[in-house]
């Protein structure tokens, strides 16, 4: 069983080790990371100033959809599944992924289907251009031709998703080291959990929407046409029964690092930890009842909007406990500022602002001035990009050299972060105040009004990108070489990663070691 | 038998990356195909993932009779088996929820009652009834209208009814099945496997002649309308379903008689294909109460 990996490509093909397939999925990650990036910049240019300069409408439309749908599917949920690939089965000392077969091919499939959705914006008609969340009846009989391998781009990622799902599951469930009760699990295991059942009770919802649309557009079904008995609402509504555990599937993960890193830095053990997990579980129940609230304006029973009004702030408590208690671990702790740390802290902070205007569009009658504004946009970058993004950024410094055996470069980091954390912010905050004046988002042209904030936010943009090449470069080096890490690595920190050697053995937990 | 401490980790394997290839094919030989393309990629792939599929299902059982597979192994399977379920479980929820949906609130609406009701506006004298036999287009715009209703839907009490006791038999011949094999006596194990297979095809057979029925006699198709659209979408899911439970079940029934695999302690393909079988019974028994007798 000792044996190493093998020569030459084929390693990357064959691999059932946790620790290859957890590479290829952050680099793969990455890749999507940058070629989203580079549509959002499309995005941003054109923005720069009003009228249309760069591109056409058409193909902005494309730009901000697949901007959307490859960072959601292609880069913040294959990290996730990177990090949980690499750091699950050392976190509870289990030789490897408990489906190892599956687990290969769950990541394989994505680069397919990435190709596959990418190559759309090739084909005649051009890509998908109804938006990320992809409403009927725009994606339906307004829709290109290319939606068709949309749509089956989304059926294999689905099912990918699903498997590599099952495997955590099982891997959590079943392999964990003798002693490591689950309320001994670290959190990270403890939100992928969690956000595994999410995946597997609603990833399944998605493609059964998707199926819907092939039907209605090729098979002259009338799900989402009324001429028919049909509801385009009907879409909505199947559409974010997925869509709202979604985002939380984007974020549970997120927390689990956080919750990781902070204590460590802090020098002190996680405050709270019970709390955590119930608050990862009933966000996690909470987020399967809540969907509506991205649906205020559509015209629901004043029943319905109520409902989903308070059970969206209901939410806000979890949340708020969570905050708490990182910032309850971080007081009077013995605080020293590495660069995971610095990307946790700006978690914290930025990621409540997030939330903060999140709770101001979950108030019904207030959302019907903000829906479909540059608000949004902001309130959802808020919790992407300094939450999910900077929190894979985080684990991946944190982390980095029990994978490689080498220290990144701290300057580097620091710079990466304040670049990024400065960039982000100047180009998402203003975005609140275009949308609270109205600026509606999804077009490539805008009122003068707008112009400044505008310019600001693309440089902002612009600034941001920069960021990731110094992460890139870094990263880089690191994996090159570098000073040799420890096997600790920090002071001190908690977990069985930390016990074995760095960089960590091509197999790592061959027997179960023993957990007090 | 292996112990708890060596779990087995496949060193290498082809069979992902050919799966994933088999699975790219299907897929974008299926979008290709009903773009308007050739259906030949679409073909090619389908045979390659079920190439692939055979030769993993054969390299699993190879190694569990080689005795690489610990108990707790085995208990990975299980969990993973079980958890596909569940996912399959919601990805039928999607569609039971749209018909739910459908009956209780949008298509009232669109008939002018309740909160909505201002929907009827834009169809004006429609009226909203289940089985929906005349559509909203049909009633504004009358022989002009692109999407009519059926003339007539399916009686649960005949063909569905008959299905419905073939199929919940099915599942009880299938549970006898794996009370003889635990019992060890292959003999009684095969013929009640033999017998279940056989309840599931003509399950499918019946199933076939309600959808020509449909087609041929009543009108009631893909095109016409919310309910043939929710009929069709779940019935014809869910006999994708029993097709491949069907297939799974025949191949455990093949691998008892030919190559006369399973131990009475140690059958867990057989044990995943019937939990397979039982969730499709369970969805068709959901499927003939909220779609064919509340649907009539
Ligand atoms: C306190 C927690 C949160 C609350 C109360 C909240 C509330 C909302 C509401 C009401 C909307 C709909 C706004 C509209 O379209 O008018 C929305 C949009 C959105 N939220 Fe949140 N949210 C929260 C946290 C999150 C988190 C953690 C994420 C992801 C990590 C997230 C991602 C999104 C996204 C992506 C959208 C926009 C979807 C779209 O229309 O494209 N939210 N949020
Ligand atoms: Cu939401």
């Amino acid at each position: 069983m000792a044996h190493g990996p093998q020569p030459g490509f084929k390693r990357w093909l064959y691999t059932t080790n946790h620790k290859d397939i957890g590479s290829m999925y952050l680099w793969f990650s990455f890749a999507m990371f940058l070629l989203g990036g580079c549509m959002a910049l499309v995005i941003r240019a054109e923005l720069f100033e009003p009228g249309l300069q760069i591109v056409q409408p058409e193909f902005f439309n494309q730009m901000t959809t697949m901007h959307g749908l490859i960072m959601v599917f292609g880069a913040v949920m294959p990290a996730f599944v990177g990090l949980a690939n690499w750091m699950i089965p050392m976190m509870v000392g289990a030789p490897d992924m408990a489906l190892p077969r599956m687990n290969n091919w769950s990541f394989w499939i994505l680069p397919f289907a990435f190709t596959m959705l990418a190559s759309t914006l090739f084909m005649d008609g051009g890509a998908p251009n109804f938006g990320w969340t992809f409403y009927a009846p725009l994606s339906t009989e307004y829709a290109p031709p290319s939606v068709t391998f949309f749509i089956f781009a989304i059926h294999i990622m689905g099912a990918s998703s699903i498997m590599g799902a099952i495997n955590i599951i099982a891997t959590i469930l079943n392999m964990r080291a003798p002693g490591m009760t689950l309320m001994k699990m670290p959190l990270f295991v403890w939100t992928w959990l969690i956000t595994a059942y999410l995946l597997i009770a609603v990833m399944p919802v998605l493609a059964g929407v998707v199926t819907m649309m092939l039907m209605d557009i090729h098979f002259g079904t009338s799900f989402f046409s009324a001429a028919g008995g049909g509801d385009p609402v009907l879409f909505q509504h199947v559409f974010w029964f997925f869509g709202h555990p979604e985002v939380y599937i984007m974020i549970l993960p997120a927390f689990g690092i956080v919750s990781a890193i902070i204590p460590t830095f802090a020098r002190k053990p996680l405050f709270g930890y019970s709390s955590m997990v119930y608050a990862t579980a009933s966000i996690a129940f909470l987020s399967f009842i809540v969907w509506a609230h991205h649906m205020f304006t559509v015209g629901m029973p004043i029943a319905g909007e109520l409902f989903f009004m308070y059970a969206t702030m209901l939410i806000a408590v979890p949340t708020g406990v969570k905050v708490f208690n990182w910032i309850t671990t971080m007081f009077r702790g013995s605080m020293t500022f590495e660069t995971p740390m610095l990307f946790s802290i700006a978690f914290v902070i930025l990621f409540t602002l997030g939330g903060f205007s999140g709770l101001m569009l979950a108030i019904a009658p207030a959302d019907f001035q903000y829906h479909d504004t540059y608000f949004v946009v902001a309130h959802f970058h808020y919790v992407l990009v300094p939450g999910a993004i900077f929190s894979i950024t985080a684990g991946v410094y944190y982390w980095l050299p029990k994978w490689t055996g080498n220290m990144y470069n701290e300057t580097m980091g620091k710079v990466h972060f304040w670049l990024a954390f400065i960039g982000l912010n100047v180009t998402f905050f203003p975005m609140h105040f275009v949308g609270l004046a109205g600026m509606p988002r999804r077009i490539p042209d805008y009122a003068l009004q707008f112009a400044d904030f505008n310019q600001i936010a693309s440089m902002g943009a612009f600034l941001f990108g920069a960021a990731q090449i110094v992460f890139l470069f870094n990263v880089v080096r690191t994996v090159q070489g570098g000073k040799k890490a420890s096997d600790e690595v920090w002071d001190n920190p908690e977990g069985l990663e930390w016990t074995v050697p760095s960089p960590a053995p091509y197999h790592t937990f061959s027997t179960p070691p023993s957990v007090r | 038998m292996a112990s708890e401490s060596s779990y087995y980790v496949p060193e290498q394997s082809r069979l992902p990356i050919f799966a994933t290839i088999g699975m790219f094919l299907t897929a974008f030989g299926a979008a290709s195909w009903i773009n308007g393309g050739s259906s030949y990629i679409f073909f090619i792939g389908a045979l390659a993932m079920a190439t692939v599929l055979w030769f993993w299902f054969a390299a699993v059982i190879r190694e569990n009779m080689a005795g690489l597979n610990s108990e707790q192994l085995k208990r990975s399977y299980v969990w993973g088996m079980g958890w596909f379920i569940f996912s399959e479980v919601m990805f039928f929820a999607a569609f039971f929820g749209a018909l739910y949906y459908i009956r209780t609130f949008s298509l009232p609406w669109l008939g002018g009652e309740g909160d909505r009701g201002s929907s009827n506006m834009l169809w004006e004298g429609f009226e909203s009834t289940w089985p929906l036999m005349v559509t909203p287009d049909a009633a504004v715009h009358g022989d002009a209208a692109k999407v009519v209703g059926p003339k007539d839907i399916i009686d649960p009490w005949h063909l569905p009814l008959l299905n419905t006791i073939l199929l919940l038999a099915s599942s009880v011949t299938v549970h006898f099945a794996h009370v003889f094999l635990k019992k060890d006596r292959r003999t009684a194990f095969n013929v009640w496997l033999g017998i279940t297979v056989l309840l599931g095809a003509a399950f499918l057979f019946f199933q076939v002649e309600e959808y020509l029925e449909a087609y041929q006699h009543l009108g009631l198709t893909l095109e016409s309308g919310i309910y043939g659209t929710t009929f069709f979408m779940l019935t014809g899911f869910h006999g994708a379903h029993v097709t491949m439970g069907t297939i799974m079940l025949l191949i455990m029934l093949l691998r008892s008689v030919i190559a006369h695999h399973f131990k009475p302690d140690d059958h867990f393909g057989f044990e995943a294909a019937s939990w397979y079988w039982h969730f499709v019974d369970v969805v068709w028994v959901g499927l003939f109460i909220f779609v064919y007798v509340l649907g009539s």
